[in-house]
C-alpha cells in the first residue's frame, strides 16, 4: 500500500521534510511508525517517544493502534496548542 | 454556522454582522497573542490544511447539536501573528445566554487540544520555541 505521510511542528523539522510517499505492509499506526523510526536516524529520533506523538488517519485523529487498511493520508505530530 | 482557517486578520464587527439572527444570546472569545515571559516578539501559528477546517467544523457542528445553537463561527489564524494581535474567534447564538456561554466554552476547550494547530513563540532575540501542550487544557476536556 502507498501512503503519503505527513508532519507537524518538531517532527517535521527532526525528520527534515513536511511529507514523503511510503510504500508499507503496515496493518497499524505503530506499525508504520516501527518501518519509519527504521529508515534512518532522523526518523528514529521523531519517533523515540510515542508518548509526545500524536496521529490522523485521513484527516481525522486516531490512536496509534488504529487500523491502516484502506487509508490514503497519515499524519504524525505533536500534542495541539490550538486556541 | 462557518469556520475558516486564514492567515490575515479578522474584524469582529464584521463577522457578527447578521450573526445569530432571531438569537436572544451571542456570545464572543477572542483569543490574543500574550507575552508571559517579556521576551516574546511573535508567535507562529503551523496546521494542517484540510484536517483544521473538517475538525473545526465537525466540532462547531456538535456544539450546535449539543447547545442547541441558533449560529456559530468559529475563524482561526495561522502564520506569524506579533504580541497582541488576536489569533483566533469563537461565537455562539442561542436562546438563552447560558448555553450560549457554555458552547463557546465547550468549543474552545476542544480548539484547544484537538484542533491540528501548533504554535510556536519567537523570542525578541529570534531563538524559536514549541509551546508545549498543557496537562490543564487536558483536563478542561475531560469536563465535558
Amino acid at each position: 500500500m502507498t501512503l503519503d505521510v505527513l508532519y507537524f511542528a518538531w517532527l517535521r523539522e527532526r525528520i527534515g521534510q513536511p511529507r514523503e510517499r511510503v510504500d508499507t505492509d503496515a496493518a497499524t499506526v505503530r506499525d508504520l511508525i516501527a518501518d519509519l523510526a527504521a529508515r534512518d536516524d532522523w526518523h528514529a529520533a521523531a519517533f523515540a517517544d510515542l508518548a509526545a506523538i500524536r496521529c490522523a488517519v485521513d484527516q481525522q485523529l486516531a490512536d496509534l493502534d488504529a487500523p491502516l487498511a484502506g487509508a490514503r493520508e497519515v499524519a504524525f505530530f505533536p500534542p495541539m496548542t490550538g486556541g | 454556522m462557518s469556520a475558516r482557517v486564514q492567515s490575515a486578520p479578522f474584524d469582529l464587527a464584521a463577522e457578527l454582522a447578521g450573526f445569530g439572527a432571531g438569537a436572544g444570546a451571542i456570545v464572543t472569545f477572542t483569543g490574543v497573542v500574550r507575552d508571559d515571559t517579556g521576551q516574546m516578539a511573535a508567535l507562529e501559528i503551523e496546521h494542517y490544511p484540510g484536517m483544521t477546517e473538517r475538525a473545526l467544523s465537525d466540532y462547531g457542528t456538535e456544539a450546535a447539536t449539543r447547545f442547541d445553537l441558533a449560529d456559530w463561527r468559529i475563524v482561526h489564524r495561522h502564520g506569524r501573528l506579533a504580541v497582541g494581535q488576536p489569533i483566533m474567534m469563537v461565537a455562539t447564538a442561542a436562546r438563552h445566554r447560558r448555553a450560549a456561554f457554555q458552547a463557546a466554552d465547550y468549543l474552545m476547550d476542544w480548539l484547544k487540544s484537538r484542533a491540528p494547530f501548533w504554535k510556536r513563540e519567537i523570542g525578541r532575540d529570534g531563538a524559536a520555541r514549541w509551546v508545549d501542550a498543557k496537562s490543564s487544557d487536558e483536563d478542561a476536556l475531560a469536563r465535558w
